[in-house]
């Protein structure tokens, strides 16, 4: 699994990953918070439902998706975790109407 | 030299259809094409199979149309048993929204004008009000006032049916070119000598399905074939839940879950350049017609060539200067991928196209004046 390396300068960040707060350091992005409190899969995949997480690290590959404060599929590599977030496991394809 | 019983020039949609109905022939074909710096319709297209507006003002095309769906089921399922990828193919019937009295007139005229082309009953094609509409599309806007419907239009994924085609031809005596494009197209004895990629191949019959490429290499064998390039612009989004169970002539929902916008007719000669503009304007309509898609984000946008005739009908004929050299040539190749495999081929490995395309030759194109 991952450990972080240093303690680092930053202040901490609390935010909920499906409805459980997780504490962070403040700039880690979504998929790095995520990936240091010890989950590893943040979902599953629209064509076969197996389980995915963050891959790339940097917007391309996709795998990273989650919902953030009711906005399905975004890419957790690529959003900062901001106190308060609500985070949630994106299962499968998103919904199309609200 | 390699010899084979006919060659193909150009790999997209219409070549392969070709090629693939000609090997199912039994012939040994070559299929010609260029590498990726090409013009290719087959790669960029919206994935319909459309039939409801085909052939206003020319019966015969609404019935070759209507022949390719036909055909298509079947189609569909021969290529997926022959090669194990199906083409996801879904008939489930297809809808033109209206936003106007005056649109939903002007449909209503069309499938009057159009009702006896395929025998007095008609094809089924009818005008929906916004009440039946949806019943099938529930969330549809506010503005649709109606649409019109077809049963016998449904769409496919073009890249698989094109990987497909490929395949059941590679599984045959198919052999495919790629970097090979043509420069020269000869009379050899009572065949045809071929130059391209650096070697020659040499084939009893030829068939031009080089897309834009055609209107060059027909000169080389006496035909003439004026297709010029009409661009189309065409959105994808991020994958979704099924939600839609049918397509529109402008939205699809793919069977992986993408939704498919577009598409842009635009005269711009051979730029393949997407833009902002006709973006917007594709999203507006798309969300004026089902408002949910304004939530839903945009992954990708391409722009790609359409090969169009004068008329926008299909181009068949075999040169009568040069018998046994063949051009295809039209602009809904996913459409009538069914009939070109399925019909064409047939008629081409036979050495003669049928009476039913008498009327698809280049001979409408002239201009008669006492
Ligand atoms: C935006 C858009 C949306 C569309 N939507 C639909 C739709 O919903 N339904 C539908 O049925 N159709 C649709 N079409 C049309 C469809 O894509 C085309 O009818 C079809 O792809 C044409 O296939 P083709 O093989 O003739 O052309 P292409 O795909 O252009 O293939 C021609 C091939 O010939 C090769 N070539 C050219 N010159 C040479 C040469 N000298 N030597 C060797 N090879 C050569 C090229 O490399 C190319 O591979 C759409 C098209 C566009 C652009």
């Amino acid at each position: 699994m991952f450990e972080r390396t240093d303690a680092g300068a930053g202040g901490q960040v609390g935010f909920f990953f499906e409805g459980s707060r997780v504490e962070a350091r403040a700039g880690d992005t979504v998929a790095a918070a995520i990936l240091a409190h010890g989950e590893r899969s943040v979902r599953t995949t629209p064509a076969s439902g197996a389980p995915r997480g963050p891959f790339c690290f940097m917007g391309t590959c996709f795998e990273c998706l989650v919902e953030i404060d009711g906005v399905p599929n975004r890419q957790a590599c690529m959003v900062v975790v901001a106190e308060g977030m609500d985070v949630r496991r994106q299962e499968g394809a998103r919904e199309a109407t609200p | 030299m390699r010899r084979y019983d006919t060659i193909v020039v150009g790999g997209g949609l219409v070549g392969a259809a070709v090629a693939y109905g000609l090997a199912r022939e039994g012939e040994s074909v070559a299929v010609l094409d260029e590498g990726d710096v090409a013009f290719r319709a087959s790669r960029g297209n919206f994935g319909l199979v459309w039939v409801q507006s085909k052939g206003d003002g020319r019966p015969e095309y609404a019935r070759w149309t209507r022949r390719s769906s036909d055909l298509w089921p079947g189609f569909a399922e021969l290529l997926a048993e022959d090669t194990g990828i199906a083409p996801d193919y879904h008939k489930p019937g297809g809808l033109h929204f209206c936003f106007s009295e005056a649109e939903i007139e002007a449909r209503r005229a069309m499938i009057h004008r159009m009702h006896n082309v395929h025998g007095p009953g008609g094809d089924g094609t009818r005008i929906l009000d916004r009440k039946e509409v949806q019943d099938l599309v529930p969330s549809i806007g506010p503005d649709v006032l109606g649409a019109s419907y077809s049963p016998h239009d449904g769409h496919a994924s073009p890249l698989r049916l094109l990987r497909g085609l490929h395949a059941g031809l590679a599984k045959r005596t198919g052999a495919y070119f790629a970097d090979h494009r043509v420069q020269r197209i000869e009379k050899d004895g009572g065949g045809f000598r071929v130059e391209a990629g650096g070697e020659t191949f040499s084939g009893g019959k030829v068939v031009l399905a080089a897309g834009l490429g055609n209107r060059e290499l027909g000169a080389q064998v006496g035909l003439d074939v004026p297709v010029r390039p009409l661009k189309g612009q065409i959105l994808v989004t991020e994958r979704t839940k099924p939600v839609l169970t049918m397509p529109t002539h402008v939205i699809r929902q793919t069977e992986e879950g993408t939704i498919m916008m577009g598409d842009s007719q635009e005269d711009a000669g051979f730029d393949t350049r997407s833009g902002t503009g006709v973006i917007s304007a594709i999203a507006a309509h798309a969300v004026r017609t089902l408002p949910w898609l304004a939530t839903v984000r945009v992954v990708r946008s391409w722009a790609a060539l359409r090969v169009m005739t004068p008329d926008g009908y299909p181009l068949y004929e075999q040169s009568e200067s040069h018998p046994g050299a063949f051009t295809v040539n039209c602009h809904s190749g996913v459409t009538l991928a069914g009939a070109h495999a399925q019909a064409l081929a047939p008629m081409i490995a036979l050495g003669a196209l049928g009476e039913e395309l008498s009327a698809f030759t280049s001979g409408r194109f002239d201009v008669r004046a006492n």
